[in-house]
């Protein structure tokens, strides 16, 4: 073939090898990038999605920290097995605050995408802090240190204004309050009003039972019960979803 | 460079390359390979036609077949509960009471709800229904709430101090810390093991019989037998939520845990919170 016979043109020309090969990564590298800036379109348009509270987001931490996604996934695939044992499959738009996701790709231990709701915040401390005494069969290690450890509200809001520089829509109100807020989500006592405007759902308590002092363990906790609880499944188009 | 060039030795053609003399030998593919690779690319045209696959401006392309994977799951649920449309129907009418009155319906609830059971509530009720500390068996006779059918099913529908469902069961044993001394809080809970066990020192009882009948006779009752509106466990028993003994019952009068349930009608739907009770009506305890 004739243009097949042409290499040998590229081959000892060293600048035309070099326009050539750039032009090879240019096309690569729109196929890959350019959808990237459409992402947007791949998420469902849903009521109720949040971005996390103060408190919730320690949790994040905390759960990111320890490692959690090793074992456990954020992601339930619209199986017929996984929607009937979990419930609903998530959508994309549940995970968009999340930087980075925590959807997984090992199950050692359940799902936990809609883990909120589902346990009271005793059980949650109990099995977090000895995971046999409530479920024999369990192989998940004891972290029983979280509700030793106090977590500090002091100059939290950093964290949410990282999250702002990844695209997190947290409004300046949210960003100032972010130290009282925090403290306020895990004291049943405190005035919420202005928290749960600015978070709805946010779900309030002294989490692990020690009223006295804020620690990891109710910062994780109130992490877990917000997992999957935010979606109004009853606005939600799912034929509009259809992927 | 490229002139056709034969080699000499193996009567292949070669390259048409020459590095100091060498020459690369250009064998052709096997053709069987050839033609697989061929097909494999053919296929993958097909496919993306078929099956949604390139990424527009708005949304992705959805294929000829209209394939989706979140539509067959639904499909695949409609199925599943139109092959158990029958019993569906009837559990969806039916009391729980009718329900478990109907044999070949009653056999369907237990194993849906048996199933149900395992999914969602032997975190804390145990796989054997056997409960753990904090958490109640149910497989015995003591019921905080109540051990009808209709009990259960009103139960598992709203929950127990279940913040968000409105119609929860909901009650409070206060924190008797602030309103008793350590020494009648030591002569209560002296009192209150009495009933179903011995003591350490006979002589609390009595002391503790009073400061029983002034502050827990209330919810508890006079007999100590329990009052199932309020949640009020039976104290004359062998049954213990949150421990036996006198030091771990002056922990819970001290500073009561009261155990929180979440409502269930909402997140499973009626029907499978019916099977549910039925389910847990027939393990032993039921009424």
């Amino acid at each position: 073939m004739a243009l097949m016979d042409k290499h040998a043109l590229i081959e000892r020309n060293a600048t035309l090898l070099l326009v050539g090969s750039f032009l090879v990564v240019t096309i690569g590298g729109i196929v890959e990038i350019a959808p990237l800036f459409y992402l947007e379109n791949t998420i469902e348009k849903v009521e109720g999605m949040r971005p996390y509270s103060p408190l919730e987001l320690a949790g994040r931490n905390i759960y990111i920290r320890e490692g959690c996604y090793l074992c456990h996934s954020q992601m339930i695939r619209p199986f017929r097995d996984e929607v009937e044992r979990y419930g609903h499959y998530s959508l994309a738009a549940e995970s968009m605050y999340d930087h980075p996701f925590q959807w997984g790709s090992k199950r050692t231990g359940p799902d936990l995408a809609r883990v909120g709701d589902r346990y009271s915040n005793e059980w949650h401390v109990q099995h977090l802090s000895d995971p046999r005494s409530v479920v024999p069969e369990s192989i998940m290690p004891r972290y029983a240190f979280l509700k030793n450890v106090p977590l500090s509200p002091k100059g939290f809001s950093t964290q949410l204004v990282a999250n702002v520089d990844v695209g997190v829509p947290y409004t300046q109100e949210m960003i100032d309050n972010a130290d009282i807020d925090l403290a306020a989500q895990a004291n049943p006592s405190a005035d919420t009003s202005a928290l749960t405007k600015r978070y709805p759902k946010a779900k309030i308590g002294d989490f692990d039972g020690n009223p006295q002092q804020v620690t990891e363990m109710d910062a994780l906790v109130a992490y877990l019960q917000m997992l999957g609880t935010l979606v109004d499944f009853s606005t939600y188009d799912e034929a509009g979803g259809y992927r | 460079m490229t002139e056709k060039h034969i080699d000499e030795i193996s009567g292949v053609s070669t390259t048409g390359h020459e590095w100091d003399g060498i020459r690369e030998l250009d064998n052709p593919m096997p053709r069987w390979w050839l033609w697989t690779f061929y097909a494999t690319v053919l296929w993958a045209i097909g496919y993306t036609v078929a099956y949604p696959a390139w990424p527009l401006l708005t949304s992705a392309t959805k294929g000829v077949l209209d394939y989706s994977s979140r539509g067959e799951v639904k499909q695949e649920l409609a199925a599943a509960s139109a092959a158990q449309e029958k019993y569906i129907a009837a559990i969806k009418a039916k009391s729980v009471d009718e329900i478990e009155a109907d044999g070949s319906l009653r056999d369907f609830a237990t194993a849906a709800g048996a199933a149900t059971f395992r999914v969602n509530c032997v975190q804390c009720h145990g796989s054997g229904a056997q409960g753990s500390p904090g958490f109640p068996n149910l497989n015995d006779d003591e019921w905080l709430w109540g051990g009808s059918a209709d009990q259960i099913y009103k139960t598992v529908t709203h929950g127990i101090r279940f913040a968000d469902d409105a119609d929860t069961r909901t009650s409070e044993m206060p924190a008797f810390a602030e309103m008793l001394s350590a020494v009648q809080i030591g002569d209560v809970s002296a009192y209150v093991a009495s009933l179903s066990g011995s003591v350490s020192d006979p002589a609390k009882v009595e002391p503790g019989a009073k400061i029983y009948a002034d502050n827990c006779a209330a919810c508890h009752g006079a007999n100590a037998k329990g009052n199932r509106e309020l949640g009020a466990p039976d104290l004359t028993d062998a049954i213990w939520l949150y421990g036996s003994g006198e030091r771990a019952i002056a922990q819970q009068v001290r500073a009561p845990k009261n155990g929180v349930m979440p409502a269930w009608g909402a997140r499973l739907g009626d029907v499978k919170v019916k099977e549910l009770a039925v389910y847990v009506h027939s393990l032993g305890g039921g009424e």
